[in-house]
């Protein structure tokens, strides 16, 4: 291809249109580049085609059918939505999961956040470096694996929680036992795992402020929470929005924490909206209604996100 | 991409008044470090927990009082893993889908970001945001349907089944696209002056320059493949194919209080991979996370 001219080109032009990708030219080389970059797409967007953006409209359509796998699908029309509406397991998960993500969420913004405040400090750079590494371990078990050692940790009789507790003279605290603390229990499990995903986000946020800005602060005598409130907070505000709209998707993803801890129970106390899901779909074999199930979790998301967004205009703040 | 270096620059210098300010100062900053110390010794506490109790012996697993240093450590849990599951088995293949899904990201999401960074052509913009969309369609949402269709591929109970819908990443495109857009088009100009291909720019010349990027996908991809529970709890049938999150919530099932060391020793024994790879990739995570967030 090297050996193609540019004065040539004219000719070759017409007859070919795969010679118009090797032209020795500039535009040849831009449409040379353009043809790449559409290959370079090609698994990405068909992979995303054929297991994400296709299946969710797949989903849409299922929720509208009774199909149990074996016999042919047969159409309900809104049927699954209205029962859902009134199918009080459905309810509780989806009043779980809210509950849920509130309690775990905000905690693990404060935490993270906390923690990231405190690691601003001057500090040896082996103390940094350990307290880093000290807060981001539990992002690496999994979710299984923290529902295992956090449920015995905090199990009524023989865990290790309680009989601190009873030594200092407390009563046993029925912490998976207990409907009321479930949930409560749960949220410490999740944001003991996730908090150093969130403090890795604030550490880099707080990096971002400029030195000005602080000097600035300085300067004018801005101290304490005053200096907290008016100046480290507002400029941390675009990492603080993107640390909630992401714990808040995946909190209400969530699934592997109580699955393995509780089962969903006692009772029903700790049946999150994706357990009840998978439940309908993959036990009873309901995969209609799953979806709808599925759907208006997908519509909940996209919900709560909008409303996050459109709510930072009145509190994030843009360099 | 120099931010790893500024923070203990960022951080407020002691004031210099008189004796007693300078004091105060450093008692304030000695009680603060000491309870943060703390907090980090109550957050690591599950893990000297874990540790220490998988080493106890069976019978005394959940004897109390609770142990956090091992003092004479008893590997019979960690034989007795063995001797209940298939634990070798699960390895392999929480090893075999991990690693196929982080060269198969790694792959795609290095092309397409590329792509969305470095090369133009029309409708770039708008496919870019198109996938940046489908972030935000929650895995659950799709579960059924891709249940259904890998049914249909015959990959039922496979781990192809865990690992092929895995290989497009939409988060992953969008990371590396900001690492991309962070080299210097010179490199390129240069490489081109030289009479380099279009691949040969991308594979010796971009690849390279972005391998910060590519540490830290792949460690959040191995990351949260290897942990993964969801999928192959939905997917996954017969014995042979499961992970080991899921082994471990077998063992937890066979267990019970009974023995609970056991089931701690799989904790234990899980873990290592992925600290494993965490620490080599771990001096890219905070720039590679803030690249992925807040810059972008």
């Amino acid at each position: 291809m090297s050996t193609t001219v540019a004065v040539n080109s004219q000719k070759r032009r017409s007859r070919n249109p795969f010679a118009l990708l090797f032209e020795n030219t500039l535009a040849g080389l831009r449409r040379r580049r353009a043809a790449i970059g559409y290959l370079f797409l090609l698994p990405t967007i068909l992979g995303i085609i054929v297991f994400t953006a296709g299946p969710i409209l797949v989903s849409l359509g299922l929720s509208f059918f009774r199909w149990d796998v074996f016999s042919p699908p047969r159409l309900l029309g809104w049927d699954n939505y209205s029962r859902m509406f009134s199918d009080p397991r459905v309810l509780l998960g989806f009043r779980n999961t809210f509950f849920f993500v509130v309690v775990a969420i905000s905690m693990q913004i404060a935490v993270g956040l906390g923690i990231a405040l405190a690691l601003q400090q001057r500090m040896p750079t082996w103390m940094r470096y350990y307290f880093r590494t000290a807060f981001f371990l539990p992002f690496l078990m999994s979710g299984a694996a923290t529902g295992i050692v956090i449920g015995y940790m905090l199990h009524k009789e023989f865990g290790p929680v309680n009989y601190y507790l009873t030594m200092i003279g407390l009563p046993q605290v029925p912490w998976v036992n207990s409907p009321n603390l479930v949930l409560f229990t749960i949220a410490i499990a999740y944001v003991w795992q996730n908090m150093g995903f969130t403090l890795i986000l604030f550490i880099g946020g707080l990096n971002n402020i400029s030195t000005e800005v602080l000097e600035a602060a300085d300067v004018d005598g801005a101290q304490g929470f005053k200096r907290f409130w008016h100046v480290i907070l507002p400029m941390v505000s675009p990492t603080l929005l993107f640390a909630a709209v992401t714990g808040v998707i995946g909190g209400l993803q969530i699934f592997d924490q109580p699955y393995v801890m509780t089962r969903g129970g006692p009772g029903d106390a700790s049946r999150t909206a994706v357990m009840v899901m998978y439940e309908s779909a993959f036990k009873n074999m309901e995969i209609g209604y799953g979806s709808a199930v599925a759907v208006i979790l997908f519509i909940v998301i996209l919900l709560v996100t909008a409303a996050q967004f459109s709510l930072s205009k009145r509190w994030v703040f843009y360099q | 991409m120099q931010t790893s270096t500024t923070y203990s620059e960022g951080a407020t210098r002691p004031p210099k008044r008189n004796w007693l300010y300078f004091m105060r100062y450093r008692t304030l900053r000695f009680v603060g470090l000491l309870l943060f110390t703390l907090a980090s010794f109550i957050v690591l506490a599950p893990f000297a927990w874990t540790l220490a109790t998988s080493l106890r012996l069976p019978t005394e697993s959940f004897t109390l009082p609770p142990q956090w240093l091992p003092r004479n450590p008893d590997w019979t849990n960690y034989n007795r893993v063995f001797e209940e599951i298939d634990f070798w088995r699960m390895i392999l293949n929480s090893a075999i889908v991990a690693a196929v899904i982080v060269a198969g990201q790694l792959t795609t999401a290095s092309l397409a970001g590329y792509a969305f960074g470095r090369l133009e052509f029309p409708g770039r913009e708008i496919l870019f945001w198109l996938i940046m969309a489908t972030m935000m369609i929650p895995l659950q949402a799709t579960i059924i349907p891709v249940f259904v269709l890998i049914s249909r591929m015959g990959l039922n109970d496979t781990l192809a089944s865990l690992i092929l819908p895995s290989l497009p990443t939409a988060f992953g495109t969008f990371l590396l696209r900001q690492y991309f857009m962070a080299v210097p088009k010179d490199f390129e100009e240069a490489a081109l002056i030289d009479g380099a291909g279009q691949f040969t720019i991308f594979s010796r010349i971009y690849l390279p320059l972005v391998a910060p990027g590519l540490a830290v996908l792949a460690v959040l991809v191995f990351n949260t493949h290897w942990n993964e529970f969801f999928r192959p709890l939905i997917f996954l049938l017969s014995r042979d194919n499961f992970t080991i999150p899921l082994g471990l919530n077998v063992l937890k099932g066979y267990m019970m209080t009974g023995s609970v060391s056991v089931v701690l020793a799989g904790v234990v024994m899980s873990l290592i991979p992925v600290i494993l790879v965490y620490s080599f990739g771990q001096r890219y995570l905070i720039e590679g996370i803030m690249m992925g967030g807040v810059k972008g």
